[in-house]
Formats: structure tokens, C-alpha cells, sequence
């Protein structure tokens, strides 16, 4: 398989590159810190992938993304899963007191998404085949004032994969959109882990199981999908005194 | 903060833990932070892996594999991965680690902090001997590569040096070549310790692999029983291919009330486990990880001891000391059903302050029931030192500072190289430092 990986430095990105090395296929890695991206590419190597290249770009620059694509063609031909992983947190608070700020959050983890999603979609539906995943988030589930700028970002992002499945269901492209819940990454550093925090290892071989099953939505691990059943039937008169 | 503990739950920490995920992110926490330590996977019993009052770099992320020569076996990776993982890569290329301990949940940089040594030691020595080279970062920002040729003053202390020394980057290592990865493993049952002695000395020589489980609770006839494995790397024919085996079963959900373990219920297991094997001798073929970690199948089985956590006691020393430590300990009636024996051999290590030497090594689990324990072991501790013996600081919570000094006379060699923002919880106990 021809893999493409966006945002590879991603520590939930990693474990799955991991999983598709070990198994020989062919990983085109695609991130903003080159030196690290390299070490990433050289374990990936070790583990067995059949070819690894990289790519550096920050995915903020939308400009270069026609670039990015078409040098991945270049190498790659043409690609079986693109898995787009980058995201960014950002900080709630500051976000609320500048739109700047809000803004670098929506635009990571929406906009940019759109962008580099327009050209894989439409090189993919050319092929008629293919498989984009895309890692959204729990957070996109519902609204709540701990973090709902990354929230609605993440949110839009769902509601975007909803209508491009719909559109790709009969050109045999297939879109999954996956939400984890809470992940210990350096994303989530400064968080206390409890019960419900999972290891990346764990979400990527989700990711790599639902990629293989064709799945659309996969909530990981599987009990966040209760979790977040429960969450977005909470009437909104309540919701809107909890603090969750 | 339980998240970083030390592997026995005894001593309790309270320490700043910054998470790594790369190489360049090491020194900025250094250069922070006032007093440091790198934190592997706390697979460690006691304090070595401790910092109260400071900060852990903690390396688990920081796993990637640099370079895996497939055919001269030689292996160069970060110094968070784990040994689980370097075995999923090697094994099915035809390679094994040169020496591992009994848990394939520890780091190489744990590895290479503590020399550790396994079932192989009378033939491989530690692990440090199997070091090509390793990268050393100290909080004077500069990256050392270190090897038997290169700083060499920095290589032999940095193996065994208890991470002190600086955080090590990466580490490169020579593996061995194996046909198959199951074991050929024979069992053999002893009834005393100068049996155990016999087969052991009539194993050394055609066995890669030697150990023995002792049951360091039965009192008068049955003293010293115990059962015997030795094995070698099955061959080709024998055995299933180059799999990877990770056996595992449910683990330990919470912490198991501290009185289910009491002198009746381990020493009923004791017996069980000692009758369970009918035969005096059986030969099998297992895959590697039953051999080589049987514990690893039982997560988290350190809860079994609950909350107030155990400590360990590993010594080697002479035949006749160890004698006279099983006597302590059975007549003591302290539980303890996970007791190991085994003959090192005179491989010197390159280690300043490697534990390993000629002798028989002991390892005795002991559940924590505070001062009747501390005063067993401290009892244990005088025996062991007064008599040329050491303790191995990897399972060590109590020893005192006239202990340590006396069981590692190269302690003031090896400060010249220890680095000053570097230093734990084990190392203030046994110096008397700040
Ligand atoms: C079930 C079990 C069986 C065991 N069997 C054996 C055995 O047979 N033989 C044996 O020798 N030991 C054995 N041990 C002990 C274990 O192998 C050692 O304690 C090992 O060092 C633990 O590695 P770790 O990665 O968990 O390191 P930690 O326990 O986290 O740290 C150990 C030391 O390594 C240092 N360190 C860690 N990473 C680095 C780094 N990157 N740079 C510099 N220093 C570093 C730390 O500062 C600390 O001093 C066993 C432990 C268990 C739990
Ligand atoms: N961790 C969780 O609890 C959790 C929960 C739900 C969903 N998610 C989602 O999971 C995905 C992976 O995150 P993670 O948990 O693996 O965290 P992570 O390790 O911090 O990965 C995030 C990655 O995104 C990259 N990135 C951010 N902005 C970028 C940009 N403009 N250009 C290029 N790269 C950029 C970061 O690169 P740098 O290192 O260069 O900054 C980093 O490698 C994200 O989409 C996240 O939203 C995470």
C-alpha cells in the first residue's frame, strides 16, 4: 500500500506509520521540522516499510499545498490512504481574548484541512479509489467552554467529511473520519491522566483496523462513542450550567 | 505523580516529569531545571529511578531506531526504546539481545544505567559489554560519543552509571545470531542448596542459559529445594520459525489487600509450584518469552503486594553466605515466593560501578510491612557486606551509605564523571550528597 501521512511528527501519526512499516508498505511523510521528520523516516525504515519519503511543509502555508500534492505524486504515483493527522489544541483562554489566536486554531485544524482535502479528494475520485482518513476529535461533538474554539474547528471538520463521503460514496473513495477521545500525547502534556486516557498505540492500531474495514465513523477507543451518546443528549438547559 | 514510581512502590517521590519525545528537547529541561534525572520505564525496584524534590526526563518517547544492520546484527537506536519493541524488529531478522533481564519492559537506557545481566551472565557477562558505542548529552550542552576506544573514562562510567553521568541519547549494540526463537529448555528439580551448587557447576559449560527458582520459605528437610532451568537457542530444526511471542494475560486490575500475602499462602505456593513438576527433569521447547520472562504475562503484577509496595533483595556473594541468608530468611517466615538463585561468571564488565561479580546472586521479593522488614533486611545487608558481597543498587531501597561505599570502592573514581545537575533519589541516600 501507498500510505501518506500528514503531520508524521504526530505521536498518534507515528504509531501508525509504525504499524504500516512493519507490515512493508510504502510511507510518504509529510511534516514541518525536518531533523525530526528525518529521525521519524529512519525507524520507519528500520521496521520494515518498503520506501519512506519526506516531505516539510508547514500546513498553515495553503499556498504550497498544490506543490506538497503533486511532488507526493511524483514519488508515489498514486496513493491508497492519505491520513491526515495534524491538529492543534491551542489555549482556550487566550483564544477567547484573541481572534488571532482563535484564528491559527481554526485555520490548523479546519481550513487547512479543507485545503489539502480538495486536492487529495479530487485526485482520489479521478483514481476512483482510495481511502482518506482524517483525525477529527470527540471535542467536535459538542460545544462545551474548555475548548470550543478547538471544538467547533474540529466540528466543522466533521460536518466537511460527512458531505465529502457522501459525495465520494460512489466513485469508491472511501472517508473516515476518526475522533478520539483523550490520548496521552505531547498534545495533552500538561493534562492529569486518569481512567480515561488511552495510549497512541492504541488509537493507531484503531485507526489502522477501521481504515482496513472501510469504516466512516470511528470513535477511539470504542467507548468514547457512548461517552459522546450521552454528552450530546444532554439537553442544552442543562448542558449550558455543567462544567465538563 | 504515582505515574513515575519506582517499580516496588517504595520510596514514594515527588518529582517535576517532563515527557520527551525528541532528542532536541533534552536540553532545554537541563539546562531549567536544578537537579535532573532520566526516567526509563521505572522497571527498577527502588530508588535509582527516583529524583524527590527535582525533575525526570522521562525518555519513553523518545524510541526511535537510528539504524538495524541486518546482516553484521548491530543495532543502533534512541535510548527510550524498549527492549519489547527492539525484539519485534530483530528477532524476526535472526537476532536476539546479547543479555536481557527478566522483564523485556525496560529501555535501553535503563539497560545500559544499570548493567544489567540475565540468565547468561557466566557466558556474556553484563550488558554493557555488548555496547559499540552510545551518545552521552551532559548539561554542559555538549553530546559525548562514547566507546571502548572513544572516552573511554565516560563509557565505564556511564555503564552502571546509574544515570548520572547525563542523559544518554542513543546507544548501539551488538546482537547475536539466532536460528530460532523458542528455547530448549530442561527442568530440574534440587532438594538443597549443594545440589543446586552441583548441577550448576555441571551446567556452566554447555548451557548458554542457567537459573533456578529456590524456595527461601521451607525450613528443615526440603531446605534449599528449588527447580533448576538451563537452556540454549533451539535450532532450526527444533523449533517454529523467528516469531516474536508476547504472551499476555489479564492484568492485576487494583491493589491486592496486604494480607493475602502471609507466610501460609506463599508458602502453600511455594510447594505447589515446587510439586507442579512431577518429573525430576523435563525438556521442552518454549518460545523465548516464556523462558526468558515470565512475569512480563502478568501486567502490573506489583499491585499483588498492594499499596504499601515491596522491596527487593538481590546480593551475590559466596556459597557459604548464601546459606546462611536462606536461613535468615526461612526462619524469618517473611513471604517471599519470587526467589531466584544463579552462579555469575568472571566476565568483567566495563561498568566503574557494575554489580556483577564471581559469585552466587540472590533476589528475594518482600512485601513492605514496614520496621520487621527494614530490620530483616538490614540484617541481611550487614551479612552480605561484612563478607565481601554487594547489593545491586537496581533493587535497592535501603541500603546505607557504609554499605554502598564499601561494595563499590570505585564511588570517588566515578564522581569525577558523575555530572553535577544530575542526581537521584539512591544516590543522596548512598552518599550523603545534596
Ligand atoms: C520483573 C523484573 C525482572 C527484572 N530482572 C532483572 C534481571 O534479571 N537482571 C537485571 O539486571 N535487572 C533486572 N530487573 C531490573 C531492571 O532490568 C533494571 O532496573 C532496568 O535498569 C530498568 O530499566 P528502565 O528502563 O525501567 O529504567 P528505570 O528503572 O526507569 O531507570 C533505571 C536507571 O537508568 C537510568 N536511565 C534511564 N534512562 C536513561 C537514559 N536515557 N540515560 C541515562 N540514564 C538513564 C535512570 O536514571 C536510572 O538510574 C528486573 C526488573 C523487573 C521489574
Ligand atoms: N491527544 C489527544 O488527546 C487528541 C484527542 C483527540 C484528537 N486528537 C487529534 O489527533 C491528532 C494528532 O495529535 P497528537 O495527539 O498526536 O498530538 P501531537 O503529537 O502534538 O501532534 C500534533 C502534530 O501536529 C503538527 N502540527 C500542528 N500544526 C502544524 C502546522 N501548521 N504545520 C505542520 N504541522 C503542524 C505538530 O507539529 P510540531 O511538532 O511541529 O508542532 C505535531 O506533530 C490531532 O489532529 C489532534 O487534534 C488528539
Amino acid at each position: 500500500m501507498k500510505v501518506a501521512v500528514f503531520g508524521a511528527c504526530s505521536a498518534i501519526a507515528i504509531e501508525v506509520a509504525r504499524l504500516y512499516a512493519a507490515d512493508g508498505h510504502e510511507l510518504y511523510l509529510v511534516a514541518r521540522n525536518e531533523e525530526r521528520l528525518e529521525t521519524v523516516a529512519a525507524d520507519l525504515r528500520a521496521r520494515g516499510a518498503s520506501k519512506v519519503e519526506i516531505f516539510s511543509i508547514d500546513f498553515l502555508n495553503t499556498d504550497a499545498h498544490h506543490g506538497l500534492v503533486e511532488d507526493i505524486i511524483s514519488k508515489a504515483e498514486s496513493l491508497d490512504l492519505a491520513l491526515v493527522a495534524y491538529g492543534l489544541l491551542g489555549d482556550q483562554l487566550q483564544a477567547q481574548r484573541s481572534f488571532k489566536k482563535a484564528r491559527k486554531i481554526i485555520d490548523t485544524n479546519f481550513t487547512s484541512v479543507v485545503s489539502l482535502l480538495t486536492l487529495l479528494s479530487n485526485l482520489m475520485e479521478k483514481n476512483a479509489s482510495g481511502t482518506i482518513a482524517v483525525i477529527s476529535s470527540v471535542a467536535g461533538d459538542r460545544g462545551r467552554k474548555s475548548n470550543y474554539i478547538y471544538g467547533s474547528a474540529k466540528g466543522g471538520l466533521n460536518i466537511f467529511l460527512q458531505g465529502l463521503r457522501n459525495r465520494l460514496s460512489t466513485s469508491g473513495v472511501h472517508v473516515l473520519t476518526v475522533k478520539p477521545g483523550f490520548v496521552d500525547t505531547p498534545m495533552t502534556a500538561d493534562f492529569k491522566k486518569g481512567l480515561l486516557w488511552s495510549k497512541p498505540e492504541v488509537v493507531a492500531a484503531g485507526i489502522v483496523k477501521a481504515v482496513r474495514k472501510k469504516k466512516d465513523i470511528v470513535y477511539l477507543p470504542w467507548f468514547w462513542r457512548y461517552i459522546m451518546l450521552i454528552i450530546r443528549h444532554i439537553p442544552e438547559k442543562l448542558f449550558k450550567r455543567m462544567s465538563i | 505523580m504515582s505515574e513515575f514510581s519506582c517499580w516496588g512502590r517504595y520510596p514514594h517521590a515527588q518529582q517535576t516529569a517532563y515527557k520527551l519525545s525528541w532528542r532536541d528537547q533534552v536540553y532545554t529541561v537541563i539546562s531549567s531545571e536544578n537537579s535532573v534525572l532520566p526516567y526509563g520505564q521505572g522497571r527498577s525496584y527502588g530508588d535509582v529511578c527516583l529524583n524527590d524534590g527535582g525533575a525526570l526526563l522521562v525518555s519513553g518517547s523518545i524510541d526511535r531506531i537510528i539504524e538495524f544492520d541486518r546482516h553484521q546484527g548491530i543495532i543502533r537506536a534512541e535510548a527510550g526504546l524498549t527492549l519489547e519493541e527492539l525484539l519485534r524488529v530483530v528477532v524476526p531478522a535472526g537476532w536476539f539481545l546479547p543479555v536481557t533481564p527478566g522483564t523485556r519492559f525496560v529501555s535501553l537506557g535503563g539497560a545500559v544505567a544499570n548493567d544489567v545481566h540475565g540468565k547468561n551472565h557466566h557466558r556474556h557477562g553484563t550488558f554493557g559489554s555488548h555496547i559499540k558505542r552510545f551518545a552521552l548529552l551532559r548539561s554542559d550542552k555538549n553530546v559525548y560519543e562514547c566507546s571502548p576506544e572513544k572516552e573511554i573514562d565516560l563509557f565505564r562510567a556511564t555503564i552502571a552509571g546509574l544515570g548520572l553521568t547525563g542523559f544518554i541519547l542513543w546507544v548501539e549494540l551488538q546482537l547475536i545470531p539466532i536460528e530460532d526463537s523458542c528455547i530448549r529448555m530442561e527442568s530440574i528439580k534440587f532438594n538443597s542448596l549443594s545440589e543446586f551448587f552441583e548441577i550448576s557447576d555441571s551446567s556452566n559449560q554447555d548451557y548458554q542459559y542457567t537459573v533456578a527458582w529456590i524456595d527461601c520459605l521451607k525450613q528443615g528437610a526440603g531446605f534449599g529445594r528449588g527447580i533448576f532451568m538451563r537452556g540454549n537457542h533451539a535450532s532450526a530444526a527444533e523449533g517454529k520459525g523467528l516469531k516474536v511471542y508476547e504472551k499476555t494475560l489479564p492484568a492485576v486490575p487494583f491493589d491486592m489487600p496486604e494480607w493475602m500475602l502471609n507466610r501460609y499462602t506463599v508458602g502453600a505456593f511455594n510447594a505447589l509450584y515446587f510439586r507442579k513438576q512431577l518429573r525430576d527433569s523435563v525438556t521442552k521447547i518454549v518460545p523465548y518469552d516464556t523462558f526468558f520472562y515470565p512475569l512480563d504475562a502478568v501486567a502490573r503484577w506489583n499491585r499483588i503486594y498492594g499499596r504499601s509496595g515491596f522491596m527487593q533483595f538481590q546480593s551475590v556473594c559466596s556459597r557459604d553466605v548464601i546459606e546462611r541468608i536462606l536461613q535468615i530468611t526461612a526462619a524469618s517466615g517473611q513471604a517471599s515466593f519470587l526467589a531466584v538463585i544463579k552462579e555469575f561468571g568472571d566476565i568483567k564488565s566495563p561498568g566503574m560501578l557494575s554489580f556483577p561479580r564471581p559469585g552466587i546472586t540472590l533476589c528475594m521479593d518482600f512485601p513492605n510491612r514496614g520496621a520487621s522488614t527494614l530490620k530483616l533486611l538490614r540484617e541481611l545487608e550487614e551479612l552480605v557486606c561484612s563478607r565481601g558481597g554487594a547489593l545491586y543498587p537496581a533493587k535497592d531501597a535501603v541500603m546505607s551509605e557504609r554499605s554502598f561505599k564499601d561494595c563499590y570502592p570505585s564511588w570517588q573514581e566515578f564522581m569525577e564523571y558523575k555530572d553535577p545537575k544530575f542526581s537521584s533519589s539512591f544516590w543522596r541516600r548512598v552518599t550523603g550528597e545534596r
